[in-house]
This record gives C-alpha cells, structure tokens and sequence, in this order.
C-alpha cells in the first residue's frame, strides 16, 4: 500500500488500532479496556512470573500431548475411512457432526467423566484438533491415484506395509494440511479447556484477573496468548510451505 | 539380443497361464467379458488386442489377480488365482511408481515388500536398472525422468522380484513414439534374455504383430476370444527389415480386416 507515495508496511494498519485503543484507554470511557500501554507494561510484569511460567508449560504440556494423541488417532482413522467404504459410512456422519459442532459444549461432559486437571485438558486438545486431521487425512487417500494402490497390491503389500509405505506417504500433503488446521483448531481447544476448568494453568490465571478486575492483567494476558496462537499457524505455514514443492511433483 | 528367442528351455510352449470360461459382470450389469478362454504359452509373449473397451486390461488385471471374476477361472502354472501372487509381476500403463522414492527404491520395492535385506535388494535393483538402460539414474526421483524412462523403471522393478510372468497393461502408450521403437526392441531382448512369459495388452495392431509369438484377438464388448494369430516372423532379423517384411505387412492387414467390422 502506498500513501502519498510513502511505501507503508502491511501491518501498519495495527498501529492505528492500537493508537485508537489508548486514546479510548485513556478517556476511561470504557470501564474494562485499560490504556495499551498499561496493558504492554503489565505484559512485561507477568510474563516472567513464576505462576504465569507454570500455567505456560502445563498449556504446553496438554497442547503437546494433545495433538499428539490426535494425530495418533486422526491420520490411521482418516486412511482406514479412506480406503473402506464401511468405515466411511460409520463414520463420516460424526465426523462432519463434530467438525462443525460447537464442541465447548461437551468439555463440561469431558469434565464430569475424567475430573478437573490435566486430562480433561488434553482431552479437550483432541476434540479439537482431531476431527480436521481425520477428514483431510480421508480426502488425501481417496485422492491416491488407483494404479498406485493395484500396484502395492499386485506387488505382495499386507494392509499393514500399504499403510505405511504406499498411503501414508501418498496423502502425505492432505495429511499434513489436516495437522496444520488441527494445531490451529488445538490452540482453541487447549484454552477453552482451561477457562471452563479454571482451576489450572491460564484458566485459573483468567479467574483470578477476572474475578478481582483486574483488566490490565486480563488483557496482558489475552494479548500474549493471541501472539502464541499467531506464532504457532505461522510456524506450521512456514513447515507446510517447505513440503509444498512435493505435492506438486506428486502429479507425475 | 533377439536371437536369445530361439533358445528357450524344453519346456517352451506348454501354456504357464490357463484362462477358463471367465467371465465378468460389473456391479451395475456391465458385462466386460463372456466365457472368455485362453492359453498363454511358457516362455512367449502372447499380446491381447482388440477395440479400445473391450474389457482386456479387465482381463489381464483378473490374471493378475486384482480383481475378482464373476465366473471361471485363471490357472498359473497349474494353481487357480486367488490373488496377487509372487509368480506374476504388473507393468502399469500410468507407471505407478512412487513419486517420493528414488528409482533405486521404486526398482527395489517389491524386494522390500517380501523382506529382503537393503544391501541384497540395492543390489539386485541397480543389476536390473542397469539392465534397462538406466544406470547412473538410480538417484533420480520419477519427476526428473522422461516418461520412456520412468516405464523403463516399471519394466526394472516387474525383473527385479523375477516372475515367472510379466503382465503388461498397454507399457507403451504413455511412451512417445521415437522413445517406443528403440523401447521394444530392449524389452524384447530383455525378455528373451530371461526366458519371461509376457501377456501384453495393446490396442496397437503393429505393436502387437512386431513383438508377438501369439495374439489373442478380442471381440467388443462383452469380450469373447475372435480368433487367435500366431504371426511367422523370423526374430533376430534387424528390426526395420521385420516391419517392412511381407509377413508382417500380411498379419497387420489380417488383423485390420477382423477388426474392422467391431468399428462403427
């Protein structure tokens, strides 16, 4: 963009907002949004505080784990429903039911069954995440060419080695894409987790700063977490870039 | 390299591939082949033509035990098909190589598949490799070769798990022309050298009299067998006196002539 013939930078435009949220901030026109400033300098404060560091490795501990385990269960689920028409018909009615259904609705039943801590956490983490890593992982096996599948077949592969050597590796892309939105969709599901606990990690430091108005903290903390969220899609883009080169050569 | 053809073992002659009354009826009624029953020779190259659709890739593929047949039954060797087998390797019209493998490992693949040490089957794959003319491309991936080269792969990969039968679904028509004719010649030598049993579909009329010992002429469909030919061609002459010669130029226009009539 350019404005009178100055190049402005693309995330320029975040400076006016920001301009705009001190001024507001500073009129104390709006009794819960604090002066920007104020919020960045509190950033400062918490982030190097012990409890806020111990509610940061425990998200990233379930985060961690979380996608592990749906990616464990995601990528063979979506290869399975890829390649058997009655795994498919079984299935690909919950899996699109979850996938667009608000799923916070069910971290409280999550909650009654496994308790208030850690797993429940992660669980939240898989019933976030999964669902996209099932669907693309899915898509990307229909999208094998047949020839490729008669030809593991014709030469001797058990289920098991065209699984891991032929379908795997030939909806690698798919797959890859589903993790990527599964990671975004994970983010969520690791905070909301914690908000509807909220006696652990970032949910319970919500409680807090919540509860005793604390709205330069609050917003601190949203801020940090948004820049997270944001760093963590990028990270993954950047990786899905890399392997991009691949899904091109694909088409022989 | 084509007078290896004369020197075939006793056994030379006596069928390898026994097909009986199979039959084949698509889900939705389809009907692709009807009582269809052939031999293919040990040690030949038997080539199935016919119009485009007329169901013989359907056959060879229920040869290959990839797909089931609606009745009948296929003998190889004596043994009814049930399913892919060690016996019988698959050249694909599309290739089929795995675009995310070196051709060293897409050679070595259906080595891999049975277990077989890396060391033994690297070695195994780079004598085969070489063999069809591709040596030093071992570290190539399927993108960065021609498409003559990348069947040349297929045609390595079906040597290197050594069949006694090497089934070819139409290897060429994905090959451009000038790649073709210098392509067949290798293969024929090739094929001679190891003593291999090949069916070949084609629906080149030249391509089959030029490299067949029998071709089973199919009808439209549903299949059944038209008429079996087994051309007179004296191998090992050079191949341009073969395609100018009269017997090929005759077996060519008798072929033409049964064809014909299934063309609207």
């Amino acid at each position: 963009m350019k404005i009178y013939g100055f190049r402005v930078p693309l995330m320029a435009s975040l400076i006016v907002w920001i301009a705009l949220w001190e001024v507001i901030g500073r009129t104390g026109a709006a009794l819960v949004l604090p002066p920007f400033s104020s919020v960045v300098e509190r950033m400062v404060e918490i982030v190097p505080t012990p409890t806020f560091l111990k509610a940061l490795a425990m998200t990233g501990e379930a985060y961690l784990i979380g996608n592990l385990i749906a990616i464990g269960i995601g990528v063979p689920v979506g290869v399975l429903m890829g390649r058997s028409v009655v795994a498919d018909r079984l299935l690909l009615p919950w899996v699109n039911i979850f996938l667009s259904a608000p799923l916070s609705a069910l971290v409280p039943v999550i909650m009654v069954l496994f308790g208030l801590g850690m797993t429940t956490i992660v669980l939240t983490v898989v019933l976030f995440a999964v669902w996209i890593i099932v669907l693309d992982a899915r898509a990307g096996v229909r999208g094998i060419s047949p020839s490729l599948v008669e030809m593991a077949r014709s030469y001797g592969a058990t289920p098991l080695q065209a699984f891991a050597k032929i379908y795997l590796w030939a909806a690698l892309p798919e797959i890859l894409a589903g993790i990527r939105l599964g990671c975004i969709r994970a983010v969520k599901g690791v905070i909301i987790g914690q908000l509807l606990v909220s006696i652990v990690g970032f949910g319970h430091l919500f409680e807090i700063y919540f509860s005793n108005f604390l709205m330069e903290h609050f917003w601190a903390l949203v801020l940090t977490l948004f820049a997270f969220a944001f760093a963590i899609a990028e990270g993954l883009g950047y990786l899905e870039r890399r392997v991009e080169y691949y899904a091109s050569s694909r088409q022989q | 390299m084509t007078t290896a053809r004369r020197e075939r073992p006793a056994e030379t002659g006596t069928p390898i591939i026994e097909v009986r009354a199979i039959s084949k009826i698509y889900a939705g009624g389809v009907e692709a082949l009807n009582d269809i029953s052939l031999e293919v020779p040990r040690g030949k190259l038997t080539t199935l033509l016919g119009p485009s659709g007329c169901g013989k890739t359907t056959l060879l593929k229920i040869i290959a035990g990839l797909i089931p047949a609606t009745s009948g039954e296929v003998l190889v060797s004596g043994r009814p098909v049930t399913g892919p087998g060690p016996d019988r390797a698959f050249v694909f019209q599309d290739f089929a190589l795995m675009p995310w493998a070196s051709v060293l490992r897409n050679v070595a693949f259906g080595l891999e598949l049975r277990g077989v040490s890396r060391s033994e089957r690297d070695e195994v794959a780079r004598r085969h490799i070489a063999e069809v003319g591709l040596a030093g491309f071992e570290d190539r991936h399927p993108h960065e070769l021609s498409g003559g080269m990348r069947q040349r792969v297929g045609l390595a990969r079906a040597l290197a798990v050594d069949a006694d039968v090497l089934l070819m679904d139409e290897p060429f028509s994905s090959v451009d022309e000038q790649t073709r004719r210098k392509f067949q010649e290798d293969m024929l030598g090739l094929l001679s050298a190891h003593g291999k049993t090949v069916l070949f579909v084609t629906h080149s009329i030249e391509e089959a009299v030029y490299l067949s010992d029998r071709i089973v002429l199919l009808s439209r469909r549903p299949s059944r067998v038209a008429q079996v030919i087994e051309p007179e061609i004296r191998r090992g002459d050079d191949p341009e006196a073969i395609r100018r010669h009269p017997a090929y130029l005759d077996t060519v226009e008798t072929i033409w002539q049964g064809l014909k009539r299934y063309l609207d």
